[in-house]
């Protein structure tokens, strides 16, 4: 019964998607009030029926409903309850019911936070985000219904959810990511809102803010995520490996970043419209391509969905139209009149340009190297991979081209900055990270190394430029706890933001010159030594787990004779699916992780036993989360939060 | 800027999309054999049910052949196995068999019990025959003409279609 | 598609834990080619997994080969070679240079020198008025006249 319910509950939820798809844009068109004022009580409806469709998909997992097909594949009574309930969004169907739930939600919160927005304004964007809905709801009815039953033979129990999903990561990853993707539609629907009412004032650019700096935010802290429960998962100590769904995400995101820099200019300098519309087109549409990319089996990934060529089909639909659909709307009414502002070369407007062509040239990067394989396969040219170390070749000097720029924007003007007080500002911060890079590897490592070099460089740059800007705000002023209030959340937030990629960087590139590795046959009682730790093997145990057995190792750690701690990694095998599964057992730390996982076991207890050693591999994490918190603590800024009908007027005029 | 230049991202996005709607009909993970035209590797391996026997290229030149790679351990080949059975009674092809990475009793258990369509087999117990042939999972059928030179590969189950489609090859080297 | 359905089953045979080999080389140098090989080269039928990680049949005799190739003081380059000759391009994570891939490798630094010079263009003009907006315009006498004429004109 409750099943139906939830199909019910979405056929409705598409009803109030497909009204709110056309009544608000045909009022705002024809300026019929009436019509506009609908937009804010459909995007409610819709939201209430999606939220119930998605409660009842979730009580079936609860109740353990096997007649669920989509149960029956993904769950089983023996995972335990915080398992089966995300395994809601585990699969191809519960996830995209889990997408189009946070769509209506995102939806629902523009028409509650939107005081200052004019009506026709705000019924178009909430007009585009109806037909976005409709286009993902008709979707799930058509080909993916989370809701079809196995009758009247249905399985006693489950299939099991995979192992290596059964996890904390499996309850948080998908909903920050796709809180992320699918934020970005609040930024196109703005521009396409703009592009539709001629409107093209710096003023959308100064209500996409906010929300397009959220949902960056969230998509960041997705990836973040996502990162970090690939690394203690998969067994291999590994962070990033430009899957083509982790480039997925990626591509969106770096869009995102470039689109939330010039929205930035836009607001306060009114240049670069056209640009900054692309920008917000472009990163939904990145969304869309990836979920195209990671739900129709066009390109090959561990974390791909089960794919079918009739869902990638209809995807590329909703692609075309949407994203076709867009581009051509800009290529119509986006504005190529120059606007009347001018900037010199060194001013905050360039290093701006130059931010968004280094972005855009990672993203592109990324998306050519992801698309690739498919591209000569179509042309019939053979199959070929395109992998790690293309990726890093391209993407890395980029990066570190972005990150020198990055330093420069902080001490540049709006308009233009003399050489002199630009180079006055930078010569400390140069010196400084230039003479960190040098010695670090002497202090920390073995002598020399250039990478840490170029790391180390770029990061204390980084932070270096942000102190100087910081300590020029307080140059005239006598009380320092009254200059921090008056600071703006927009400015902490980009500090922490821009801080945040620094510690990243320095994560990156530690881990990547520093960390140490050993694969051993290790016999109950062996030691082995790694990064001036030794590693006592204990030999194994078996476990019983929830819906598992084990065998459990165990290994003492110490450091120059002093015991540091003792690590349980686990080879366990699941009852359900009977695969096998390791389980890293990881002692974290902020300077340094170490890192052990079994392997096989081999003849007389004796098992091959991995050790890692991984330096400074969290501050990676912290960096991207540095940077998320940032990007939400800039939306607290008061401009935003201000009913200000006035300023509106002014900037219509 | 001129209006035209707006049109560049639809532009570029339409290209796009054709190369995406051209990979829908591709599959990813299927591998064409990168020693199509090549000849079939030197090889010198016990045969599976003679093990005094030590088989040669020598052995599967002269005619156009089948070789089958199975294994006892692979499900999917126990599926194709009757199809190659009823391939063997048609009498048009000789199909040898390339046994993977098996166990030389299970394997010959295996052909007592469910009949043996293959002219001999080709013991490759270590796998490393099928290393230098490209095989990444069975089974796999290699289709070679008279010189020995692998014409086709199929991965995946010999089907009644596969049959079809391996005919109509060899048809045209007739032709020729 | 039942033929798709077929090959993954035989196919996803591997199984979700880490492939730890106990390979030791006497060589340091030779352990990180191990290392650097293993990774730089793809499992033939895994769903994008390296030689190092894939747990997979094939990964673990490949990975035994490049042992052996190594242990045997073939080169890199010969390694490689040997298993494009059986597997074709695809097992190569860092795609050849060739005219087919030269899009691949070449156009991303082609378009950060287009974006560049996109940026410099659109600087130059930008300056090039705010030259014009911020200079000033003088007026020599016989102009100041005709500009009061003409002003006055309008005012009537």
């Amino acid at each position: 019964m409750i099943p139906e319910l939830g199909e019910y509950a979405l056929i409705l939820a598409l009803g109030f998607s497909v009204i709110l798809a056309i009544v608000p844009l045909y009022g705002a068109a024809s300026l019929k009030t009436i019509w506009m004022e609908y937009a804010k009580p459909l995007a409610k409806a819709q939201f209430f029926f999606m939220a119930i469709s998605f409660a009842c998909l979730g009580y079936a997992f609860g109740q353990d409903d096997f007649s669920v097909q989509y149960v029956a594949n993904h769950s089983n009574s023996q995972l335990p309850i915080q398992f089966k309930l995300s395994a809601v969004w585990g699969g191809h169907e519960g996830s995209l019911l889990l997408w189009a739930l946070i769509l209506s939600g995102w939806t629902l919160a523009v028409s509650l936070f939107s005081r200052g927005l004019p009506l026709d304004m705000l019924a178009r964007v909430l007009g585009v985000m109806g037909i976005i809905a409709t286009g993902f709801i008709s979707f799930l009815l058509w080909t993916s219904s989370p809701f079809l039953r196995y009758l009247p033979r249905y399985p006693r129990d489950g299939a099991d959810l995979n192992p290596l999903l059964q996890d904390f990561g499996l309850i948080v990853h998908p909903p920050l990511l796709y809180m992320g993707y699918v934020g970005f539609s609040v930024a196109f629907a703005f521009a396409i809102a703009a592009l539709l009412s001629g409107r093209l004032d710096a003023a959308w650019a100064r209500w996409s803010r906010p929300w397009t700096n959220v949902a960056w935010a969230f998509l960041g802290g997705g990836i973040t995520l996502g990162s970090w429960w690939a690394y203690y998962e998969l067994g291999w100590g590994g962070w990033w490996f430009w899957d083509p769904v982790e480039n997925a995400s990626l591509m969106p995101w770096l869009v995102g970043t470039a689109l939330m820099h010039s929205l930035a200019v836009t607001e306060k300098r009114g240049v670069f419209k056209s640009w900054t519309l692309l920008l917000a087109i472009f990163a939904f549409s990145l969304s869309l391509l990836g979920t195209f990319l990671v739900r129709s089996g066009v390109l090959t990934s561990v974390h791909a969905f089960a794919s079918d060529p009739e869902r990638g089909f209809f995807i590329l639909v909703l692609l075309v139209l949407t994203i076709g659909g867009s581009l051509t709307l800009y290529a119509f009414k986006a504005p190529n009149v120059k606007s009347e502002s001018s900037f010199g070369w060194l001013s905050r407007e360039m290093l701006l340009l130059i931010n968004n062509v280094f972005l855009m040239v990672m993203a592109v990067t990324v998306l050519l190297g992801t698309l690739y394989p498919l591209l000569i396969d179509a042309l019939g040219s053979g199959k070929i991979s395109v992998g790690p170390p293309y990726f890093n070749a391209l993407f890395v000097p980029i990066m570190g081209l972005l990150v020198v720029s990055l330093g420069f924007s902080s001490v540049a003007r709006w308009r233009n900055t003399s050489l002199e007080s630009v180079k006055q500002q930078l010569m400390l911060p140069g010196i400084i990270s230039l003479a960190s890079g040098l010695i670090f590897p002497f202090l920390y490592g073995d002598g020399f190394n250039f990478r840490v070099f170029i790391g180390i460089s770029l990061s204390m740059w980084i932070i270096t430029t942000v102190f100087r800007e910081f300590k020029g705000k307080f140059r005239s002023t006598t009380s320092i706890a009254e200059k921090l209030k008056q600071l703006s959340p927009s400015y902490y937030g980009m500090m922490l933001a821009h801080v945040g990629v620094a510690v990243t960087a320095i994560g990156i590139t530690l881990v990547s010159v520093y960390s140490e590795e050993r694969d051993m046959r290790m016999a109950p009682g062996d030691t082995m030594e790694l990064a001036d730790y030794q590693f006592k093997f204990l030999g194994t145990k078996s476990v019983k787990g929830a819906n598992f057995v084990a065998d459990q190792g165990t290994i003492e750690i110490s450091l120059d004779g002093e015991s540091v701690v003792t690590l349980y990694p686990q080879k366990r095998r699941y009852n359900v699916k009977k695969s096998m599964m390791t389980e890293a057992s990881i002692d974290p730390g902020l300077f340094r992780d170490l890192y052990l996982a079994l392997g096989e076991p081999l003849a007389d207890g004796a098992w091959a036993v991995r050790v890692h050693y991984k330096p400074y591999v969290r501050w990676l994490w912290l960096g991207g989360l540095l940077m998320a918190l940032g990007g939400i603590v800039t939306v607290f800024d008061r401009r935003y939060r201000k009913n200000d009908t006035q300023k509106q007027g002014v900037a219509n005029a | 800027m001129p209006r035209l230049l707006l049109f560049i991202p639809l532009a570029l996005f339409s290209i796009l999309i054709l190369f995406l709607w051209k990979g829908l009909s591709i599959d990813p993970r299927e591998l064409p054999s990168a020693l199509i035209d090549k000849p079939f590797p030197a090889f010198k391996v016990e045969a599976l049910l003679s093990p005094e026997r030590k088989l040669t290229t020598a052995d599967i030149v002269g005619k156009p052949v089948l070789i089958n790679v199975w294994a006892t351990w692979c499900p999917s080949c126990r599926q194709e196995h009757e199809q190659l059975l009823r391939i063997a009674q048609e009498n048009k092809i000789a199909i040898i068999g390339l046994n993977y990475k098996d166990e030389r009793t299970a394997a010959t258990q295996w052909l007592t019990q469910l009949g043996n369509p293959y002219q001999f087999n080709i013991y490759d117990e270590s796998g490393m025959l099928g290393l230098d042939l490209g095989v990444y999972g069975a089974p796999e059928t290699y289709l070679l003409d008279a010189q020995g030179i692998i014409r086709h590969r199929h991965v995946g189950v010999v089907t009644e279609q596969t049959w079809q489609e391996l005919q109509a090859i060899i048809k045209s080297w007739e032709k020729l | 598609m039942l033929k798709l359905l077929m090959i993954m089953a035989v196919l996803s045979f591997n199984s979700v834990h880490a492939a730890i080999d106990t390979y030791e080389f006497k060589d340091a140098d030779k352990q990180a080619r191990f290392h650097e090989l293993t990774a730089d080269l793809r499992c033939p039928k895994c769903q994008n997994q390296n030689l190092a990680d894939s747990n997979s049949e094939i990964a673990q005799d490949l990975r035994q080969k490049v042992y052996e190739m190594l242990d045997a003081d073939q080169s890199d380059s010969d390694i490689v070679d040997f298993m494009v000759a059986r597997y074709g391009e695809f097992v190569l994570y860092e795609p050849r240079f060739s005219l087919q891939n030269s899009i691949l490798w070449l156009g991303p630094f082609a378009l950060l020198i287009v974006g560049l010079f996109v940026v410099l263009f659109l600087v130059r003009s930008r300056s090039k008025n705010s030259k014009i907006d911020s200079a000033e315009v003088e007026l020599d006498t016989q102009q100041q006249k005709r500009l009061k004429q003409v002003l006055n004109k309008g005012k009537k």
